[in-house]
């Protein structure tokens, strides 16, 4: 055994004990499934204080540089604590648009200010960070946003509104993607990208309800809210681009987030176990040839997707399509959750009608929630369809 | 434990260089005007193209080194087929590669002559279907006695250029293999068969009175012939893999170029978003595919190597037969003629979809493996 795995085997170790003493139990009241539905003060602060003891323990953004609160460590240990807290059904770690996105984008692409004044709140869970890209009337057509920035002085003079801000009641910051010229020929050239502050005059984030019944995205009002120039983000016109970037990192197609634990993680194996507790015909559930051929199908889905994940590591094999796996990551990964979280919510026969809250729930409602919550990963950071014209147009070379 | 199980997926480096070696062979010496050029001939392949496969090795690639093969293990196979089927280049090779594992698995080094004799060219396959059924016994030729077969078997591939068959009989109950030479069996007793992919050759055999030139006894025939039908489905399903990301790129290629209504085809989602799921179902059988190649080895298939030559074959039957009814689809009308490869895509697909088993066949086979241990 080299050194390298032996050190990491020893860390595994550590972390499963650290997991087995530290993460919380049930708290008592109902914790969100993702970080797009924090919708209490009670879930925040509950939230908020497990990130900040993972964090503190050294167990957040361990691959990030020390000088901001990383550890400087290789990304292997990060993915070792994420599978840990995963299999020890941690609580989610909800800062994920500044863990995530605003994180690695700083440290790719932000000022040495920008990175000290930001990024260690981040990790810390001090400082919460919310995203100002789609609007009521353009989502998918990102490109299109109409929210004004206009410079005034030192300020930049901020009117319009943001829809699905994940977090913006609570956020300190919000990566704003708004409109500095309304006249240029190619509408990406007018956009400008800012780090903008939350707890501001003229700003303000009502929350939305959603199909789960549950809080966690709002819609932001921007009435003259004035913004410090210092607020943006590269050139003026040039926000377009860091955009671009942050879809990268929110999409997984560049790795480098401080954790990909921001959704409770729900596996074939937990579909399995769930059904395997059910009957249909007065007979087990598993022992319906049907059912049993549905599962085939789902347990293919789940491995293809855990086999192509580490081929996308062997270069001879993806040589033909060389960004295809990345790419495509989010469109095959997020459908398929869907299907299978529907699939398990609907096989409970008169249960299946039931939802959180009743006491005869299958495993409280958690299906039937888990399906519903997962439209979040098939609508937000681009949806499915567009996923497929990305896939299209950057794979296959397909026109537009 | 996960029902994920083994999730291992690598490449050699020597594997990573016949990947390169077999696509330029296939670009340069099979381009597809070659491929049709042999729709109708007998053989179905130009001998000169089998002579250099043999020549480079390919004959005995997944045999050991010990009996003249390349030494690299079964694993190694699946490159070449990968790189093959994206060529749809029919030749002896499936044919005679699993006729050289039925032998090696059932009877070892000491079957070295004959597997000497396959890895310097010679032609071997396995007679093995009764009729139609993969999930029989297929035991119904019988060894007698006489030392004579009886009987007859279907669709045996690559028949009426064999030198070897590779006979799965039954003596008095048990599984042997036959293993006969071609010169005696009579011309008269090989019918073509008439296959819906003209790339690929198989005939019925009648055995009856055939006297083997050896038989293979022993509590290793089971497992072989178990061992060699899931590698058949495993190269099977790297060929189609391959043929899936050639039918692919035809599809892209023609939707970049042709024009309706004022605008590349290729803009329309309703063409887009199903081409999409077909480069999708391409990677994750690829993904399959050589998972497969990762884990299998000379011994006998553990679980994971079962389950992963099953899934392989799944997940290519079904991005196949949906890439190549699309391809037809998409192409128009122009889909539709003779001349357009999109024929030579679905027949594929059609032929494809059968061979080792089909989905239903692996699919509920995968069910019990999967649900029930």
């Amino acid at each position: 055994m080299s050194d390298n795995k032996a050190a990491l085997n020893a860390f595994r170790n550590d972390v499963s004990a650290w997991m087995a003493e530290n993460v919380p139990t049930d708290p008592g009241f109902l914790l969100p499934l993702t970080f797009l539905e924090v919708g209490t003060e009670q879930q925040l602060d509950f939230l908020r204080e497990w990130q900040h003891k993972l964090w503190s323990a050294g167990y957040l953004g361990m691959h990030w540089p020390s000088e901001y609160g990383g550890q400087g460590a290789d990304p292997a240990y990060q993915y070792i604590v994420d599978k840990a807290l995963a299999k020890h059904n941690a609580p989610i770690i909800f800062n994920t648009i500044g863990l995530n996105w605003v994180g690695p984008l700083l440290l790719d692409m932000g000022t040495d200010e920008e990175k000290a004044k930001y990024i260690k709140n981040i990790l810390s869970g001090e400082e919460i960070w919310c995203q100002g890209f789609s609007e009521p009337d353009h989502g998918s057509d990102l490109g299109a946003v109409q929210t004004r920035a206009v410079r005034d002085g030192d300020d930049y003079v901020v009117n319009g509104s943001k829809i699905w801000t994940t977090l913006g009641n609570y956020a300190d910051h919000m990566i704003l993607l708004a409109r500095t010229n309304p006249n240029t020929e190619r509408k990406y050239d007018g956009l400008s990208f800012f780090l903008s502050p939350m707890k501001i005059d003229g700003v303000e984030a009502h929350p939305i309800r959603k199909v789960t019944g549950e809080y966690g995205f709002n819609q932001t009002f921007f009435t003259d809210a004035r913004i410090p120039a210092s607020c943006l983000m590269g050139e003026e016109g040039g926000g377009w681009m860091v955009a671009m970037k942050t879809l990268e990192y929110e999409r997984g197609v560049t790795a480098g987030q401080a954790s990909g634990y921001w959704g409770v993680t729900i596996q074939v194996d937990d579909m399995i176990e769930a059904l395997s507790k059910l009957e249909h015909d007065g007979e087990p559930l598993l022992s319906d040839p049907v059912v049993r051929d549905d599962l085939v199908g789902f347990i293919m889905e789940a491995k293809a997707l855990s086999l192509t994940g580490r081929r996308s590591g062997i270069p001879a094999l993806t040589s033909d399509y060389p960004m295809g796996l990345a790419l495509s990551v989010k469109y095959r990964g997020t459908e398929y959750e869907r299907r299978m979280k529907q699939y398990t919510a609907s096989k409970q026969g008169a249960q299946s009608a039931l939802y959180v809250g009743d006491a005869d729930a299958v495993s409280g409602g958690f299906w039937q929630r888990a399906y519903f919550s997962n439209f979040g990963a098939t609508i937000g950071g681009g949806t499915t369809q567009v996923q497929a014209n990305i896939v299209a147009e950057h794979v296959l070379g397909l026109p537009k | 434990m996960s029902v994920l199980g083994n999730v291992s997926i690598s490449l050699t480096e020597e594997q990573g260089m016949l990947l390169d070696v077999a696509r330029g062979f296939v670009r340069d010496q099979a381009p597809i005007e070659a491929v049709r050029a042999q729709l109708e001939t007998d053989t179905g392949f130009d001998a000169g193209t089998w002579q250099s496969m043999v020549e480079m090795g390919w004959a005995g690639i997944a045999l050991p080194d010990t009996v003249g093969g390349a030494g690299m293990g079964v694993g190694s196979a699946v490159p070449v087929f990968e790189a093959l089927g994206g060529g749809l280049l029919g030749t002896p090779l499936l044919s005679s590669t699993l006729a050289g594992q039925l032998i090696w698995r059932a009877a070892g080094e000491s079957a070295a002559g004959w597997l000497g004799r396959l890895c310097s060219g010679s032609v071997g396959t396995i007679a093995y279907l009764d009729g139609g059924d993969w999930g029989a016994s297929n035991m119904g030729v019988a060894l007698g006695a006489d030392g004579a077969l009886a009987g007859a078997k279907s669709y045996v591939a690559d028949a009426s250029v064999a030198d070897v068959f590779v006979v799965v009989a039954s003596e008095g109950g048990a599984p042997v293999l036959a293993v006969v030479e071609r010169s005696s069996v009579a011309d008269s007793a090989i019918s073509e068969n008439v296959l819906i992919d003209l790339t690929k050759r198989a005939a019925n055999v009648d055995f009856s009175g055939v006297t083997p030139a050896e038989v293979i006894r022993g509590d290793a025939v089971s497992v072989a012939i178990r061992d060699t039908l899931l590698l058949g489905a495993l190269l099977t399903a790297a060929e189609t893999t391959g043929a899936a990301n050639k039918c692919l790129a035809s599809i892209t290629e023609y939707l970049k170029t042709r024009r309706q209504f004022g605008k590349l085809i290729g803009s329309y989602q309703a063409l887009k978003h199903p081409t999409v799921d077909i480069y999708v179902g391409m990677e994750n059988a690829r993904s399959f595919v050589y998972h497969g190649a990762t884990i299998v080895g000379d011994e006998a298939l553990d679980q994971d190597a079962e389950i992963a030559c099953r899934m392989a074959k799944v997940a290519a039957d079904e991005v196949m037969v949906f890439a190549g009814d699309r391809s037809v689809q998409f192409h128009g009308g122009f889909g539709f003629t003779w001349e357009c490869d999109s024929t030579l895509f679905i027949r594929r697909a059609q032929w494809a979809q059968q061979m080792y088993g089909g989905a239903i066949h692996h699919r509920k086979r995968l069910a019990s493996l999967l649900l029930d241990s």
